[in-house]
């Protein structure tokens, strides 16, 4: 029962990027299509999985057993840069359409603020491995969530008759905000 | 001191696992790049400036590569990397029509008036804030530099009071137009001689006044053209460089003397005799009348009438009129 609350938590209630607004950078700029959006959240899920199961280990063996945990940022960093470069490898060689789309917003998933945050959260909630993995995933997935959703709504706009002032990127900051809003209706679900 | 080795090594230690996993995996995921992309990065200058329109030279390496740039795209190698590019693409280069920077202003220190004495920050940007510029002529080059800092290529630099760009070194990346707070920059072909050289946009009076050297906008220059290249609009004359055949006309008969001419490469026309048969077509296309000569004679050019506008020489059927 408690691994569905932290979940629906990650995903909806706490959504990092319209509740925690973190990860706002590539929630912006790789939305313009579906299709890019879903292959963005997929590799933020891989890296978020991965790096909060590392950063679990390095912070207990490592960090914790040495008393260094002032080194926790530099250390957590270190381990998202090597994944981001792993998956910027795998992502060229397996795909190199979704390479060029997503372009300079794959190497900054390193410096993306969802990732570093989570891993500093997980830490800061004192979760277990397994939680932490289930909190990981649902990071992931509203993460994902939040950017498809995002992406239809843009590509539609893209059709729709919006007032020449509001055209292209404040249409779209007034759209993150409305779906912002409409997020904390589930406020109190958990 | 413990504490500083077991942070040292710890780090260290995850650093090098992270570094050795990378490379192992570069090497499982390694994936082949078109050879062609690194040649043609070579061929280029490197400068980055994005003048081409991709982002840096990688970019328009790998454009070119797939075909979705031309190889003489790059404005900075010119010719020299066109070449390259070309025979590593094993296509024809194509020369593009060149292009220069030139700044359209003769409002030296001794031809043009100061409203003020401007003493703060030595930046065109900043001194334009204040009332426009210490310049009476709110159009003109204010010399303080900007467009020298911004120039990649050390082609710019200030000669009495107003920049002044070398051709030979500009490469058209159109940088220092990005920066001049006048615009007083323009894009010009390199092979053009004459040039209006006033940016304002004033009615004759007030630039007279202002500025010994304005255009006052007599349009003496656009009845003079025999071309039709003169062009009159916000009250300045411009060249229409498509229509214009270098023939100075305009320069000589300017008052204000605010349309400059490279007298000196001024061509003469010359007739082949041997070819010429006397067919007067070159006659009557002169527009000085500086040829002369009757039907089934042989013509001949009067050399001090002659302007060099070559007029004469695209029409002759015989080829035989050389400009020299």
């Amino acid at each position: 029962m408690e691994f569905i609350t932290i979940l629906v938590s990650a995903i909806l209630v706490n959504n990092f990027v319209l509740s925690r607004f973190l990860g706002i950078c590539p929630f912006l700029g790789v939305s313009k299509r579906v299709e890019t959006a879903f292959g963005m959240g997929a590799a933020v899920t891989f890296v978020m999985t991965i790096s909060s199961i590392i950063t679990y280990f390095v912070q207990k063996l490592i960090l914790e057993r040495y008393d260094l945990e002032y080194l926790q940022t530099i250390a957590f960093i270190l381990v998202i840069a090597a994944l981001v470069q792993f998956v910027e490898m795998f992502v060229k060689k397996a795909s190199p359409t979704l390479y060029q789309a997503l372009g300079v917003y794959l190497p900054l998933i390193t410096t993306n603020c969802a990732v570093l945050g989570l891993a500093i959260l997980n830490i800061q909630m004192e979760l277990s491995l397994m939680k932490t993995i289930i909190h990981a995933v649902g990071a992931a997935v509203g993460f994902t969530l939040a950017i498809v959703l995002f992406a239809g709504i843009r590509e539609r706009l893209a059709l729709a008759d919006v007032p020449e002032s509001l055209q292209g990127f404040p249409i779209a900051l007034i759209t993150a905000g409305l779906m912002s809003i409409a997020f904390l209706g589930f406020t109190g679900l958990v | 001191m413990s504490s500083i080795v077991t942070a040292v090594v710890s780090l260290g230690g995850l650093g090098l696992v992270f570094g050795a996993g990378l490379a192992v995996a570069s090497r499982a995921f390694a994936v082949e790049v078109d050879p062609k992309v690194e040649k043609v990065r070579a061929a280029l200058p490197g400068a980055n400036c994005g003048a081409c329109g991709f982002p840096g030279c990688d970019g328009f390496a790998t454009a070119v590569a797939s075909g979705k740039a031309p190889v003489n795209g790059c404005p900075v190698g010119g010719e020299a990397s066109a070449t390259k590019i070309a025979e590593v693409m094993g296509v024809a280069a194509g020369s593009a029509d060149k292009k220069v920077a030139r700044v359209i202003c003769q409002g030296t220190k001794c031809n043009a008036s100061e409203k003020f004495e401007y003493t703060g920050i030595q930046d065109c940007k900043a001194a334009s804030l204040v009332l426009g510029g210490s310049k009476s002529c709110s159009y003109g080059c204010l010399g303080l530099g900007t467009c020298v800092n911004a120039c990649k290529f050390d082609a710019i630099e200030i000669i009495d009071g107003i920049a002044s760009i070398n051709p030979e070194k500009c490469t058209s990346c159109g940088k220092c137009i990005e920066v001049c707070p006048k615009s007083v920059i323009d894009m010009v072909p390199y092979d053009q001689k004459v040039f209006v050289e006033c940016n304002s946009n004033e009615f004759g009076k007030d630039v007279k006044v202002k500025c010994t050297i304005g255009c006052i906008g007599c349009q003496i220059c656009v009845k003079a053209c025999p071309f039709g290249a003169m062009e009159f609009e916000n009250n300045l004359a411009k060249i229409n460089y498509e229509k214009c055949t270098n023939c100075m006309i305009c320069a000589e008969k300017c008052p204000t003397k605010a349309i400059w001419a490279d007298f000196e490469s001024r061509k003469k026309a010359e007739i082949d005799e041997d070819k010429c048969i006397g067919c007067t077509i070159c006659k009557k296309q002169c527009p000085v009348d500086a040829i002369e000569g009757e039907v089934k004679q042989k013509h001949k050019v009067q050399e001090d009438k002659c302007i060099g506008c070559g007029a004469c020489a695209q029409k002759c059927p015989k080829n035989a009129i050389t400009l020299k």
